[in-house]
């Protein structure tokens, strides 16, 4: 049952997107949200649709799977939209009591909710697309330049990579422990909420206590095997930018421009 | 090189965990030679895996010292040369497993030490050969069986070309099935790299090939001979807790019975063979 978690969602494949260095990707999310912040029009929102379904398009990712990543946010899209409908000054359109809608506001409400949506399909496109050890990594070489300042990189991307390695041997082990718990009568399933998180204590604490012992045994194993932090540390697969990517980058810099000199004219 | 070959001298070990009242390990003297299979017997708190983390320098001595290759454990300065030196690998393969993917696991090592990406390709193909799972080295690891993990975890460790390689209880989490494959996959390194190899047990079948068995017991060394030295010691075996081969077991209970039978014949084909020769024996008189 516990299972079917999977975690940041990816799909594999091998289309152009797929293939992309993760750093490539990460940049190229950056510029898009850039741009949809800079959009101010019809027509650069349009254009910024047209561009999300080109990547959408290449990436062979089914519309669907996006637009179910954006169930969760329902009730802030409902939320922002209203506020926006309401809370605006400007032309009225519909007076009743205190609510009145204007025309800026409606302007504003469609716009709120198509950025909202945009930007939540944009980077939903790239952990669809990148697995969690790619984004890791490609994290890691975008942020080095950080080390210099001391901010620790290297050992923030070790703990998340070992995390997600560790996910699937922590779900098992919880699957053990609930079954173990059940067979001595245990009851997960009915009673009321308190009643069903105070029954879920009984399977934290052997998981809180087997997780810290497997913790001592792996950094024991690293020591053993040489691992003395990210100093003199190399790699076997070194990422490297190919000829897409920096063709890619490019698309994007024309992206941000376009919708600058959009924004200029006032379009 | 050490002048008597040995790779790994221990001198006069004592230590005490904190907050310990007793030593776990007592003024041990020990010398392991380069190529030597040595497995190490000895009930639960009798020091073996203490002793075993004191070979790379994972615990420090309290009293007298370890030399791996003529370098002290103690001596901060060759702390990586002394784990490059002697690789470790522990009973259960899930806590040692670091990466989500079984060529990037194997590559850990060799990625700490800093060699270049192309050595590193080189030695985790060589490696997961030579542990036979080269064919799954784009797996996921927590797919793998129990046997298999414990494949990856050595094939983890000679990527680093250790000269000594410690097994601590290696296939006590394993069903009967994994415990071959490991125990093979030792063999195979013992022929193919000369790799010397301290394997921690507690299954006395698995000391039977082994050139030297060490017996422990309240940290001291009780028994340090060939297999046929120390099994054939059934009474002291036994008095230390420990069990013997079945194999010496029958021929043992048999001498009881007052047959005149070697207490040697470790090997299961050996052993038949002397039952066999004494029958026939027996048949023609």
């Amino acid at each position: 049952m516990l299972k079917d978690i999977t975690l940041g969602q990816f799909f594999p494949g091998y289309t152009i997107v797929h293939r992309l260095d993760p750093r490539t990707k990460i940049l190229s999310v950056v510029f898009y949200i850039a741009a949809l912040f800079t959009a101010v029009s019809y027509v650069s929102y349009a254009f910024m649709f047209l561009v999300l379904c080109l990547c959408v398009g290449l990436s062979r990712i089914r519309p669907a799977a996006l637009l179910k990543g954006l169930k969760p946010l329902l009730f802030i899209l409902i939320l922002t939209s209203l506020l926006n409908l309401f809370g605006t000054q400007g032309r009225v359109i519909f007076e009743v009591w205190i609510l009145r809608i204007t025309w800026e506001g409606l302007r504003n409400a469609v716009f709120m909710t198509a950025r909202i949506m945009m930007l939540v399909c944009g980077t939903f496109l790239l952990t669809y697309t990148t697995s969690p050890l790619a984004l890791t990594d490609g994290l890691e070489q975008l942020l080095s330049p950080l080390k210099k300042l001391r901010v620790p990189i290297h050992e923030l991307s070790m703990m998340m990579s070992i995390a997600l390695r560790f996910i699937p041997t922590l779900i098992e082990e919880t699957d053990k422990i609930m079954s173990a718990q059940r067979a001595r009568g245990a009851d997960f399933e009915t009673g009321s909420l308190a009643r069903r998180a105070k029954a879920l204590l009984p399977i934290l604490v052997p998981l809180f206590v087997s997780a810290f012992r497997r913790a001592d045994e792996l950094a024991v194993a690293m020591e053993c095997r040489c691992y003395h932090g990210g100093e003199g540390r190399t790699r076997m697969k070194v990422l490297t930018m190919q000829r897409r990517d920096y063709l890619t980058l490019l698309f994007w810099f024309f992206v941000l421009a376009m919708v600058i000199v959009l924004a200029v004219f006032g379009l | 090189m050490y002048m008597d070959s040995a790779i790994i001298q221990i001198e006069n070990l004592s230590f005490r965990y904190p907050e310990a009242s007793q030593d776990t390990l007592s003024d041990l003297s020990l010398s392991i030679f380069r190529g030597e299979f040595v497995a190490v017997l000895g009930r639960n708190g009798s020091g073996k895996s203490t002793l075993a983390k004191h070979l790379n320098a994972i615990l420090l001595p309290s009293k007298g010292r370890v030399l791996v290759n003529g370098m002290n454990t103690a001596d901060e300065a060759v702390l990586m040369q002394i784990r490059h030196t002697v690789g470790m690998v522990f009973q259960n393969p899930d806590n040692q497993i670091v990466a989500s993917v079984v060529e990037d696991d194997v590559a850990f090592a060799p990625e700490n030490l800093g060699l270049p990406s192309k050595e590193i390709c080189h030695r985790v193909d060589e490696a997961l050969r030579s542990v036979g799972m080269y064919e799954f080295r784009m797996h996921a690891p927590h797919l793998l069986s129990g046997g298999q993990k414990q494949r990856i975890a050595i094939a983890g460790v000679i990527a680093m070309r250790p000269d000594v390689l410690v097994l601590d209880e290696p296939t006590a989490m394993l069903d009967p099935s994994g415990r071959r494959e490991v125990l093979r996959v030792v063999d195979q390194l013992r022929q193919d790299y000369g790799i010397t190899v301290v394997l921690i047990t507690h299954h006395m079948d698995e000391c039977i090939h082994a050139d030297r068995v060490l017996v422990m017991a309240d940290g001291k060394i009780a028994l340090d001979g060939t297999p046929a030295q120390v099994f054939t010691q059934v009474e002291k075996m036994y008095e230390l807790g420990l069990e013997v081969p079945a194999t010496t077991k029958i021929l043992w209970e048999l001498s009881a019975e007052g047959l005149q039978l070697p207490l040697d014949a470790l090997d299961v084909e050996d052993c038949a063979q002397a039952i066999a020769v004494l029958w026939k024996g027996r048949q023609s008189t």
